[in-house]
C-alpha cells in the first residue's frame, strides 16, 4: 500500500497527464464522424453572445458591400418572380406547393482556414431552426445546421471533412458529389464523374435537390478545372465555389416542410 | 497573490486576444496564429505540476468552446504544458535559476526565451494540426501549415512578451 502510495506520488505528473489528454482525446474522437458530430454538437451560449457582441461592431464595416449583394439579389429575385407569376394560374395554388421554406439569419462567426469550419448563426430553435437545415447564402449553397441553441444555430460550413454536397451538372444533369479538400476556401473538388461525362471549364454546379436539405438547382459554383483519371473510370473537377465564405454575412436558413414526410418514407424503405 | 492577478489577467486578455482578433482574422491563407499558449508559458517556474497540467486543459478547454472543435486545443494545450518542464530543464541545464520565478524575455534573456517559446510553439502546433487533420494522406500540406503558423505564432509571441516585459519593468 505504502508502495503503490510512494509510486503515484512519484510518478502523479506523467499519471494526470496520460489522464487528462485521454479525457480530450476522447472529447476529441466523439466530434470525429459527421453523425456524432451532429450528435453531440451543443451550441455554447456564452461563445455565441461574444461572438454576437463582436459582429455588431464589425458588422458596421461591411454595410456598404453586404447592401450591395442583396440589392443584386433582389433584382435577381424579382426578375424571376416575374417568370414565374406568368407560368401560375393562380396565386393559391403556388401558396400550397411550396416546400421549402427560408428563414434569413446573420452569420456571427465563421472560419475558413480551419481543416473543419463551422458557422455561428443568430437564429435559433426559438426561430424555427432546427438541425439538418440547410444553410445557403445569396450566392450559393454554405452548410448543414448541426447544433441549435435557443437564440444560435452552429452550422457546418462546406468547408468541413465530413461535408458532402450532392451536385448536379446544369448542362447534362449529370448527378455527383462535392467534398472539399482542405486549403484554398474557393476551391472544392467533385471526384466521381463518370468518364464518359467531361465537365468544361465555367460549367455551372447546383444542388441536386437529393439530399433533402437543399431544393433543387442552388447555385453552387463552377467548374474551374477537369482533371481525367488515369485509370479511366472516374473523372475528378474542381469546382470554385460561388459563395464567399471568407465574407459570408447574410444567409438563409432553409426549411423542408415536407422533411418528416421524406424522413420516413426513406425509413420505410430501408427497414424491409 | 500578486501573481496571481497578474496571470488571471494575462489568461482572460490573451483568450481574448485569440477568439476575437486573431481567430478572425486571415493571414496569408491559412496560417492562423495561437498565442494563448503564451499563457502557459509565463507561468510561475515554482507551480505544482498538477496545477500546470489542470491548467493547460482548462485554457485549451476555454478555446474549444469558441473554436467548436471539441477536445482539440486541450489535447494540444495539456501536452504542452506537460513538456514544458522537461524544455525548461533542457533550456536551462541541470540548475534552475533561483532568483527568477516568473519567466519572461526580460528575466530571462532573449536567447533563453526565444529557444524555449520556439520548443513549447513547435510541440504544440504539431499535435495541434495532426489531431486536427488526423490523418497522414495529406503530410506535405500539413506540414506547411504547421511551419507557416509556428512562424506567426512565434513572432507574435515574442512580440508580446516584449509588452508584457516592458510593463514589467516599469513596475520594478
Amino acid at each position: 500500500m505504502y508502495n503503490l502510495v510512494r509510486f503515484l506520488q512519484k510518478h502523479y505528473f506523467i499519471l494526470l497527464f496520460v489522464f487528462l489528454e485521454v479525457v480530450a482525446l476522447v472529447m476529441l474522437s466523439r466530434s470525429h464522424s459527421y453523425q456524432r458530430a451532429a450528435v453531440n454538437h451543443r451550441t455554447n451560449a456564452i461563445a455565441a453572445n461574444i461572438y454576437h457582441l463582436r459582429s455588431d461592431i464589425s458588422g458596421y464595416f461591411s454595410l456598404r458591400h453586404q447592401n450591395i449583394m442583396l440589392q443584386k439579389q433582389n433584382a435577381e429575385l424579382l426578375k424571376q418572380l416575374a417568370l414565374v407569376k406568368e407560368q401560375l394560374p393562380e396565386p393559391d395554388s403556388a401558396l400550397k406547393s411550396q416546400i421549402y421554406d427560408y428563414i434569413p439569419a446573420t452569420v456571427i462567426n465563421n472560419t475558413v482556414d480551419l481543416r473543419n469550419n463551422y458557422i455561428i448563426i443568430n437564429k435559433g430553435y426559438r426561430d424555427g431552426v432546427t438541425r439538418d437545415m440547410g444553410l445557403v447564402s445569396p450566392d450559393g449553397v454554405a452548410g448543414i445546421i448541426i447544433g441549435v441553441s435557443e437564440h444560435y444555430a452552429t452550422a457546418m460550413s462546406l468547408l468541413h471533412k465530413h461535408a458532402a454536397l450532392s451536385i448536379r451538372f446544369l448542362n447534362n444533369d449529370q448527378i455527383a458529389n462535392l467534398h472539399w479538400r482542405g486549403g484554398d476556401y474557393h476551391l472544392a473538388e467533385v471526384v466521381d464523374i463518370p468518364s464518359h461525362v467531361i465537365p468544361k471549364e465555367g460549367d455551372t454546379i447546383i444542388t441536386s435537390g437529393h439530399s433533402f436539405v437543399f431544393p433543387e438547382g442552388i447555385m453552387v459554383g463552377t467548374v474551374a478545372e477537369h482533371v481525367d483519371s488515369e485509370r479511366g473510370n472516374l473523372n475528378t473537377a474542381k469546382v470554385l465555389f460561388s459563395t464567399n465564405f471568407g465574407k459570408l454575412r447574410h444567409v438563409f436558413v432553409v426549411k423542408n416542410a415536407h422533411r418528416k414526410e421524406l424522413d420516413a418514407l426513406s425509413t420505410i424503405k430501408t427497414n424491409e | 497573490m500578486n501573481s496571481l492577478i497578474f496571470n488571471s489577467l494575462r489568461f482572460i486578455g490573451l483568450v481574448l486576444l485569440q477568439v476575437l482578433i486573431l481567430n478572425q482574422i486571415e493571414f496569408i491563407g491559412y496560417v492562423n496564429p495561437f498565442v494563448y499558449i503564451l499563457f502557459i508559458m509565463m507561468l510561475p517556474l515554482s507551480i505544482p505540476g498538477w496545477l500546470l497540467l489542470l491548467l493547460g486543459f482548462g485554457t485549451g478547454y476555454t478555446i474549444d468552446l469558441f473554436m467548436t472543435g471539441a477536445g482539440l486545443h486541450t489535447a494540444a494545450t495539456v501536452f504542452m504544458a506537460f513538456a514544458r518542464p522537461y524544455v525548461i530543464q533542457l533550456a536551462t541545464g541541470a540548475k534552475q535559476p533561483e532568483t527568477v520565478n516568473d519567466p519572461g524575455l526580460s528575466q530571462m534573456g532573449m536567447r533563453w526565451w526565444f529557444s524555449y517559446t520556439l520548443s513549447l510553439v513547435v510541440l504544440h502546433h504539431f499535435a495541434l494540426f495532426i489531431l486536427e487533420s488526423f490523418s497522414f494522406s495529406q503530410l506535405g500540406y500539413t506540414l506547411i501549415r504547421i511551419i507557416l503558423s509556428v512562424i506567426a505564432t512565434e513572432l507574435l509571441i515574442l512580440l508580446l512578451s516584449y509588452f508584457f516585459s516592458a510593463r514589467q519593468g516599469k513596475k520594478k
